[in-house]
């Protein structure tokens, strides 16, 4: 920490927030919004003169509320920087009547009531994305009694409880009374390997996710060892479904806690009740081992929580990164480029990709190192030649292009007649353009209509009939067909697969055409709202969509033969299922609905396109 | 239509059993050679391979092609691999194009041997359709930044801004909170070492 607060080529925006970040690999821009400590981080010397003159009382963050701070605080005493701050909303502020006392109190003058938050902006060219992870909340898990029993605590305040910097000082007490507990129970999963579906009784998480934690067995071993070192006479009793200790020095450490007298306890109990007068705590639960119920009556529990992901839609946005389903971020391939965001130039560290313990953290984030710096390393680099061209001889300057750009790559100027432009370095080639221009005036280098519609009169000159066309998106629904396929999950076999950067460079007119040669049935397919790897760029397929199913309905095709569907990376098993529901609608369409579509459009469409 | 001659090769690959477990591929072979434009249409036990790449040079300079398709993997997957093989023959690498007959027709359909095979055909028919009109394209290169921005002050983005600091690169490293440190600093010791974590 102190080496990552003095590094002379590192620096450190502490109470800051990402504003924005625009631009590609190689040539980010970045936005930052520097909150105002009222308090100037570079003259602090962290003496606390301001402190007990502070009358503002507060449960302090850091200690998990077991102790308190004044609204003029550091957060913890070895904090980098280590400076004071001021937290305004609480500060009964600098008006001398209302409070101003720690004005006074710092000889050094540093508190400043007129700070305002700066907003910073600089250049990069690769980025890490290291936002860690949250602590999973037991309150939903009601049967624990979290909230009602006070000797109920959790694994992050055991440690507080029990670090020589904590509030206690180290000396572990009970909440209860403030007396040494003897018999301590820790109970496993909590949060974690749980059931979540949408009719039972865990619709939201709110009683734990499907996936391990990763840290929680050794975490709550090195605790037992930790106690049995304190106190060497309390009786430890772990509940567990399994103790997975796979890591490098991990079985050792589980062995020797063993050793010093930790029961284990092979089964997770059902339910917590308290002893009202003695605040003890009876634990009934089913020994899987022996085969019996048992109850453990225990001075204190500590429920070993899980890791839920980071609540930060914001940066995952502007990054265009995705989920899998667990909700942590996807990486570029989870074998080969285990580091790599799908988006280039950016890479992961630590628990925002997955569960995982400090050395694994640590290891990863050397492995982004690595990664970022291969590419700083270079002075230019190269990026894909899939970018938008317009041909002045068929464009008319109406401007559409330049709305529907998530990247303002398009300028055009309908009222002056000055035909559209693409700057290539911002074109990110998701195709939008080129699907919206009315005069097709728009090329998509190595997507381009010709490619396309060749696709899809290959894939449609025998049988079509039979077949559901799929336009898949390359990031998500590509990707999702691809996990289909690495799952090993059947399907019907008479789709045929066009791929597409974005789902948003899907034409009308390959649509109209596949119908046209008489497809029973056309998917088109793209990432969920948010998800896009275009951004907004899948809206736009959305308002297409919906345009060609009114489109349907007034010329007579039953708008189900064309389907819209949002698939992830992540999601194969929504691949299958939509293939075989598509599949079920296709048995429906007869040779006559196909016959007459066809007729339709030969008149609709093709006069249209005259 | 292109201007010059189109000479399309294509490289079907067994996969091992993986792709010729459940497709036919001397059919799909056969099939792709019948096909306007297709000069020459081999297999490939592994294409991705050293030999299979060997074998796809060599029949570049052997028929003079200008246009290669492979009928392999995901282009997730081994796109960059055969860009390259292109390249080094001499090709520009956007004049591939890849049929995906293993994640898309080999793997969801394993026990439909016969629909497998007439799919991955089509999807070879369609992967040759669009390598019609495949044109050379040149890629911009675009001048690197020489910083980083780490998102997040905890140990792991402690660990990447210092390796990227002691590397010599400028790092800004934005944690949202007063101090960095993150969760790990609320820790008492750490496993499997037993010590402190700040």
């Amino acid at each position: 920490m102190m080496d990552a607060g003095r590094h002379p080529n590192i620096e450190l925006m502490t109470y800051t927030e990402i504003e924005n970040i625009t631009g590609y690999v190689g040539n980010f821009h970045v936005t930052v919004r520097r909150k105002a400590r009222f308090v100037d981080e570079s003259e602090c010397t962290a003496c606390g003169d301001c402190v007990p003159v502070c009358p503002v009382i507060r449960p302090n963050e850091f200690e998990m509320g077991l102790s308190t701070r004044r609204a003029i605080y550091i957060p913890f005493p070895q904090a980098v920087p280590a400076a004071y701050l001021i937290n305004i909303d609480e500060c009964l502020g600098d008006v001398p009547i209302a409070c101003g006392k720690c004005l006074e109190a710092c000889d050094k003058k540093c508190i400043d009531f007129d700070m305002k938050d700066r907003i910073e902006r600089f250049e990069v060219g690769a980025i890490i994305v290291a936002t860690g992870l949250d602590v999973f909340d037991p309150t939903g898990l009601d049967e624990y009694g979290y909230t009602r029993y006070p000797n109920v605590i959790t694994s992050l305040e055991f440690e507080r409880l029990i670090s020589a910097g904590g509030p206690t000082e180290g000396h572990f007490i009970r909440p209860s009374d403030r007396k040494q507990p003897k018999r301590i129970g820790f109970i496993q999963c909590v949060g974690s390997r749980t059931e979540i579906s949408p009719d039972g009784p865990n619709p939201d998480g709110s009683r734990g996710h499907p996936y391990c934690s990763n840290i929680c067995c050794m975490n709550t071993v090195k605790d037992s060892l930790l106690l049995k070192d304190h106190y060497p006479d309390t009786e430890i009793t772990v509940f567990y479904m399994d103790i997975r200790a796979f890591g490098k020095g991990f079985e050792d450490l589980y062995r020797s806690s063993k050793e010093k007298g930790v029961r284990y306890v092979r089964g997770l109990p059902g339910k917590i009740r308290e002893d009202p007068t003695t605040h003890n705590l009876l634990v009934t639960v089913e020994n899987t081992t022996a085969g019996r119920l048992e109850t453990h009556e225990l001075d204190m529990v500590v429920l070993s929580v899980g890791f839920v992901p980071p609540e930060d839609g914001h940066i995952k946005k502007l990054l265009t990164l995705s989920n899998t389903s667990d909700g942590f971020l996807l990486e570029a391939h989870p074998k080969l480029r285990p580091v790599d965001a799908p988006a280039k130039g950016v890479f992961f560290a630590g628990c925002v990709e997955s569960p995982k313990d400090i050395k694994d953290s640590v290891t990863q984030a050397s492995a982004a190192a690595a990664r970022a710096q291969r590419l700083l390393n270079k002075d230019r680099v190269s990026v894909e030649a899939i970018t938008a061209w317009v041909d002045h001889d068929l464009c008319t300057a109406c401007g559409i292009c330049v709305k529907v750009c998530p990247y303002g790559a398009i300028t055009a100027d309908p009222k002056q007649k000055i035909k559209a432009v693409v700057t290539e370095a911002s074109c990110a080639g998701c195709g939008a353009c080129a699907a919206e221009c009315p005069q097709d005036a728009i090329v998509m280098r190595n997507f381009t209509d010709l490619q396309i519609m060749a696709q899809v009169e290959a894939a449609l000159a025998e049988n079509p009939e039979e077949k559901t066309l799929v336009f898949a998106c390359n990031w998500c629904s590509y990707a999702g067909a691809d996990l289909a396929g690495v799952s090993r999950l059947q399907y019907p076999a008479n789709t045929r697969v066009v791929r597409t950067m974005c789902s948003g460079r899907v034409d009308e007119d390959f649509v109209w055409r596949a119908f046209e040669l008489g497809a029973a049935m056309v998917l088109v397919s793209g990432c969920h709202f948010g998800d896009c790897h275009y951004m907004t760029a899948n809206h736009h397929t959305q308002k297409r969509v919906d345009k060609m199913w009114d489109r349907m309905e007034r010329w007579g095709i039953r708008p189900e033969r064309l389907q819209l569907e949002w698939i992830s990376a992540a999601e194969g098993q929504k691949f299958a299922r939509v293939m075989r529901e598509i599949e079920e609608m296709r048995r429906q369409v007869t040779r006559e609905e196909i016959e007459e579509t066809k007729a339709i459009i030969a008149k609709r469409w093709r006069k249209r396109r005259k | 239509m292109p201007d010059e001659e189109l000479r399309i090769g294509v490289f079907v690959c067994e996969c091992g059993r993986n792709i010729a477990g459940t497709v036919d591929v001397e059919t799909v072979r056969r099939y792709a050679e019948s096909l306007p434009g297709v000069v020459t249409s081999q297999v490939n036990r592994y294409t991705c391979s050293d030999p299979g790449q060997a074998q796809i040079r060599k029949a570049i300079a052997e028929h003079k092609l200008n246009r290669v398709v492979i009928a392999a993997c995901s282009p997730s997957l081994h796109q960059p691999t055969f860009r390259a093989c292109l390249r080094q023959a001499g090709l520009n690498q956007y004049l591939l194009e890849m049929a995906n007959i293993r994640e898309q027709v080999a793997w969801v359909h394993m026990r439909e041997p016969d629909a497998a095979t007439y799919k991955a055909q089509e999807t070879v028919k369609m992967a040759v359709a669009r390598a019609r009109y495949l044109r050379p394209e040149q890629e911009m290169e675009v001048p690197v930044t020489k910083a980083a921005l780490v998102i997040g002050g905890g140990i792991a983005g402690i660990q990447a801004a210092l390796d990227l600091a002691d590397a010599g690169h400028k790092v800004y490293l934005v944690e949202k909170e007063p101090s960095i440190g993150g969760k790990m600093a609320m820790l008492d010791k750490t496993f499997p070492t037993m010590d402190c974590s700040i």
